[in-house]
């Protein structure tokens, strides 16, 4: 299926390569077999993001609407939304967390098998939003939870969202999961905290 | 007028009465009940619905405003009581008067404090257990130290406070909400079912539901704190998130608010075009509804059809106002800019796209045997107990309850155009989803005779760049797409409203899901819940 | 009693003795069993994986499609390799370990549950020659295998320490026990029809005529039940109570992760498999082709396309026909669930067995 004549004028096809951060993140060489090995990896975890249905406010209706007819995110394989957190992978926290919630959602964040992702979709999620200096709501789920991707809008149109989703599998792409650098990492990260 | 005042006086002679519009009665907190026991029953008077409830801090003393109707007659009172304890404020509960009166009064002990004496169940409704002070309160302090986020789970309690009067001592009594023999399943706040972070605790004996308890509060955003802090445009934009998928009329009912307040006239053709996407965005939450409730009974394509035409609709509303959801459009005194040259067009072409599309719906799912058995005969909500929940909308339509604001006050150019108030009498989730449905073919009856029509003229009028309302307290409703939305303001002349309050029409919606479901089995609470329709964060606000 | 003119294309019998010579040259007689039974084991766990693997993929395409959808299309060719991913995925996805469930039964129940339907997959005859278990109980012996099934299911459930689990267990529980009496008596009706029960026998008779149509009104009346109630069995919709999403989060299998869970959804698909396999052995021929007794020519055309290539479409068309009624109905509830198998198809399934019999005996049948 070909697409003629795409315009897009906020976003070159250029730009929407260049990511500084993921080009860091794959600066780390590793051996041809255990990079072959993380990239079969990588490339099944990137085309098998399977959200929870999880959704607070607006955001969700925009959810909602990626996952129906038209926009169809089913297409790039993260078709499957789990009710239960323990099978999804990524957490599209869609809308306002307030006080009362971010327990819980933290909870669910616990409850996920790794490897597992976030994404910030909306301004409330992002920081608040337009409750930011509400006596009752968290600004930014990053407070409580590492964001992978943020999704700006209020709320964001569903291709944003599907833009957000496919940032996600790239950064997945420059993962390693046998390469050494990672590892490393945790362990000094680990130690850190102990 | 009079007759109110005489039923009242007769009870509490120290009442105090106002003399304009809208009517209102200052009531002595020791008769309060008497009296409001006597409006409500009163074959003259008979305020059996309570419309809207809302706490007060007039700085000095503590208090209720209380919006009744009657639903016979349409007439309207306001009642005020007040207290100057402001350490341990305590009134009468009326919840035993009216059942919808029962959440409110949690909701006004959440925010200010008041304790009830003789309500039943004196928790928090909305924010956690251990959460200091009353954010309404106008001494509130609302910094980090004092309620941090707290990250540990709230501890769940069987048991409930309540307080009851005896010999003029009030005396706390502990209720026990579910014992520890009972089964009880926390439905929510992550659940599919809940169309949003609701919290159901189900206790269950085998797959039939005993008790429901509701848990709000997971999306409670302070709305109404803070608009106390903005000026009066800026408030506008909080509306379209409370009910989002009726972003549109929300906005519409303050707008009408702030324009009654400062006597503004608005042009006809803002009338026409406010009336236009008041009924687009019924259009899109009704196909939305009809998505939803499919998906909760199983039927999972049917969601997508439901979707594949709503983005018809969100198509039409985003060219002219540039958002799908959320769309900013009311101004005071106007639109946000003129209809796009193509809407028109667009409508028409829709009028006649959607009825075969609906016509398929009922294929597929109207008129499937598996469908109706699950709605038919399911959460029967009589006339009654609908008036006494304040259940408004499609849902208390459903049970003959005559309530659509569109006939009974008219606003925009609802008294132009024809349509039919959709009342069915059964009250099942089957009759509710019925209404809804045919309230889309009478929304497209509605946009087929406005849409030619729409007179020609300005879009906006030029308002004052502060706006300032007068001092006193309006009050205004319109038909949202899940029942009456009003919005109630209390200004002191500022820029900002002293007190601002909007009755959502979800709030009804949850408390009467306990009265339905009790008897049924748990997929049925899923039907009976899609089929209620609320949205959470309509209902935590 | 049925002469099988029917000589295929590809004879599975051939391949099995040429492996079984070749072998026998080389090393003793227990050596070639041993050598045998880890080639047949290793072809069939392979098939199974393949199978539920293009399942996956098709039933997506298939809702996508009923959906005004366009389901996957970005990994592979049409998307053709998204279930490959998802496996790819799940296989070294976390397994969570949890606090406060029964360890041992939590970890067995999934095991139970595949190897239950991998010992049904292996009874199937998929073509001519092509069936790895095959003796004179063989379909009592299918459904025996495939309603262990349902212990493992109800273990997770009780082992989970999960409410929803548990009552997902249980409502699964209730189903597939109340739903195999039916699906036992479809069957019992078409083997006293067929009059054996070993399947490559069941299949052979059908060379002639399908007994779908030899059985004429009774035969459709147990396919129509089997088809109800072997959905039921595999928890598909609009019987698919024990993981109603909307009612139970995922019910039996909400706390499983990773694998684990891969094992129940490999499980669910394949289960599917072997109902409309189960469905194309006893109604549809099986491996046979369609022959239209007199028509010469187009018998002859129809012989020509190999056995596996028949069995696999007449089960693509079974799961197809399943797959179309999951995506079209809404769900039931508990009790109307019970009062469907209770009070309706029971009794009709009994009726229906002794109209078979009188068929039977009166030799009505073609």
């Amino acid at each position: 299926m070909e697409i003629k004549g795409v315009n897009i004028k906020s976003m070159k096809y250029d730009a929407f390569n260049d990511t500084e951060y993921i080009d860091q993140l794959r600066e780390a060489g590793v051996n041809v077999m255990v990079g072959k090995l993380d990239q079969l990896i990588n490339w099944g975890r990137s085309n098998s993001l399977w959200p929870l249905t999880f959704a607070t406010s607006c955001c969700g209706i925009e959810f909602m609407a990626v996952g129906a007819a038209r926009y169809d995110f089913a297409r790039f394989g993260f078709e499957v939304t789990r009710a239960s957190p323990r099978q999804a992978d990524v957490i599209i926290v869609a809308g306002t967390i307030v006080h009362k919630m971010a327990p819980v959602l933290r909870r669910l964040y616990d409850q996920m098998a790794e490897p597992k992702y976030v994404i910030a979709m909306g301004g409330c999620a992002i920081s608040g939003g337009p409750f930011k200096g509400s006596y009752h709501v968290l600004e930014g789920v990053d407070k409580i939870l590492p964001v992978d991707v943020y999704v700006p809008g209020c709320p964001p149109r569903p291709e944003a969202l599907l833009y957000g989703m496919m940032q996600l599998q790239r950064k997945v792409k420059a993962e390693h999961y046998f390469g050494e650098v990672n590892r490393k990492q945790k362990k000094e990260e680990s130690t850190d905290h102990e | 007028m009079n007759k109110i005042k005489d039923i009242v006086s007769r009870i509490a002679p120290e009442a105090v009465f106002s003399e304009s519009a809208p009517w209102t009665v200052t009531v002595p907190t020791a008769q309060f009940h008497a009296v409001a026991q006597a409006l409500r029953d009163d074959p003259q008077t008979q305020f059996d619905f309570l419309l809207c409830m809302t706490g007060m801090d007039w700085g000095e003393t503590l208090g209720v405003v209380y919006h009744l109707r009657s639903t016979a007659s349409g007439c309207e009172v306001v009642l005020r009581i007040e207290t100057a304890d402001r350490e341990n404020p305590q009134l009468p509960s009326v919840s035993d008067l009216w059942e919808t009166a029962n959440l409110n009064e949690r909701e006004v002990f959440d925010f200010f404090g008041i304790r009830f004496i003789g309500h039943p169940d004196m928790r928090r409704l909305f924010l956690r257990n251990d959460w200091v002070g009353y954010p309404l309160r106008k001494d509130y302090d609302a910094s980090a130290e004092v309620n941090p986020v707290r990250m540990e789970n709230e501890e769940t309690v069987d048991v409930t406070p309540s307080y009851e009067e005896h010999d003029g001592k009030v005396e706390q009594e502990e209720r026990v909400l579910f014992d520890d023999q009972e089964y009880v399943v926390n439905i929510g706040p992550q659940h599919p079912a809940t169309h949003g972070v609701l919290r159901f605790r189900t206790s269950i004996e085998g797959e039939t539901i005993k008790k429901v308890d509701v848990h709000c509060g997971y999306i409670h955003r302070g709305i109404e704190k803070m608009c106390e802090g903005l000026s009066y445009p800026q408030t506008l934009a909080l509306t379209d998130r409370l009910d989002y998928l009726s972003a549109h009329q929300n906005r519409h009912a303050l707008c009408m608010c702030i324009e009654k307040a400062l006597g503004i006239e608005v042009p006809e053709r803002v009338q026409y075009i406010r009336t236009i996407m008041d009924e687009l965005n019924r259009l899109s939450s009704h196909l939305l509804f009809w998505s939803t409730l499919c998906m909760d009974l199983g039927a999972l394509t049917a969601f997508f059809y439901g979707f594949r035409d709503r983005e018809k609709v969100l198509d039409m509303m985003e060219e002219t106002t540039g958002g799908r959801l959320i769309q900013n459009y009311n101004v005071i005194g106007g639109v946000m800019a003129d209809i796009h040259p193509n809407l028109v067009q667009r409508i028409k072409e829709f009028i006649h796209y959607l009825p075969p599309m609906l016509r398929e719906y009922d294929e597929v799912f109207t008129g499937n045997v598996i469908a109706r058995q699950r709605m038919q005969g399911i959460g029967v909500l009589s006339k009654e107990t609908a008036i006494s929940y304040g259940v408004t909308g499609p849902s208390g339509r459903a049970s003959g309850w005559s309530c659509d604001v569109r006939k009974l006050k008219p606003y925009g150019v609802y008294d132009k155009v024809e349509f039919d108030e959709v009342l069915r009498t059964g009250g099942d989730t089957y009759d509710r989803y019925l209404v809804r449905v045919e309230e889309i073919r009478q929304s497209l009856r509605i946009l087929e005779q406005l849409v030619d029509n729409i007179p020609a003229g300005d879009y906006c009028v030029k308002t004052k760049p502060i706006i300032r309302l007068p001092e006193g307290n309006y009050f205004s409703s319109v038909e949202a797409s899940r029942g009456e939305f009003g919005v109630y303001i209390e200004s002191r002349g500022d820029k900002m409203p002293y007190r601002m309050k909007f009755r959502s029409p979800g709030l009804p919606l949850v408390s009467v899901v306990d009265t339905l479901a009790s008897g049924s089995k748990i997929a049925d609470l899923i039907a009976i819940g899609g089929s209620l329709d609320y949205v959470v964060p309509d209902i935590d606000r | 009693m049925f002469l099988n003119t029917y000589t295929d294309s590809i004879d599975f019998n051939a391949a099995r003795e040429w492996i079984h010579t070749t072998l026998s040259g080389v090393m003793p007689a227990w050596g070639v069993t041993l050598t045998e039974c880890v080639l047949v084991g290793l072809c069939l766990l392979l098939g199974y994986a393949l199978i539920a693997l293009a399942l996956i993929y098709i039933e997506r395409k298939v809702c996508a499609f009923f959906q005004c959808r366009l389901g996957p299309n970005r990994v592979g060719p049409y998307g053709t390799v998204q279930s490959v991913a998802d496996m790819v995925k799940m296989l070294i996805k976390e397994l969570i370990h949890i606090n406060h469930v029964d360890q041992f039964l939590f970890n067995l129940a999934p095991f139970i549950v595949i190897i239950s339907s991998v010992l049904a997959f292996g009874c199937l005859p998929f073509a001519k020659g092509l069936a790895v278990l095959d003796f004179n109980v063989g379909i009592f012996f299918l459904m025996a295998a495939s309603s262990i099934g349902i212990v493992g299911i109800l273990l997770a459930g009780w082992s989970s320490n999960n409410k929803y689990s548990m009552i997902g267990a249980m409502r699964s529980g209730a189903q597939m026990i109340s739903y195999e009496l039916s699906i036992g008596l479809s069957i019992l009706t078409m083997v006293v029809l067929s009059g054996t029960m070993q399947l490559s026998e069941i299949v052979e008779r059908q060379s002639e005529v399908w007994f779908l149509f030899s059985g004429h009104i009774p035969a459709l009346i147990a396919f129509l039940i089997y088809l109800v109630a072997g959905t039921a069995e595999t928890n598909r919709g609009p019987f698919d109570l024990p993981e109603a999403d909307s009612e139970l989060t995922a019910g039996y299998h909400t706390e499983y992760s990773g694998m684990h869970f891969g094992f129940f959804y490999l499980a669910e698909y394949l289960n599917l498999f072997i109902v409309a396999g189960i469905a194309t052995t006893l109604f549809l021929g099986g491996w046979m082709p369609l022959h239209i007794s007199g028509w010469e020519g187009f018998n002859a055309v129809m012989d020509f396309i190999p056995s596996i290539v028949w069995f696999l479409a007449k089960v693509g068309v079974v799961i197809f026909v399943i797959m179309w009624f999951k995506w079209t109905f809404p769900r039931l509830r508990i009790d109307q669930l019970l009062t469907l198998e209770w009070k309706y198809l029971l009794p009709l399934s009994l009726l229906n067995l002794l109209l078979m019999t009188l068929v039977v005996a009166l030799g009505l049948y073609f």
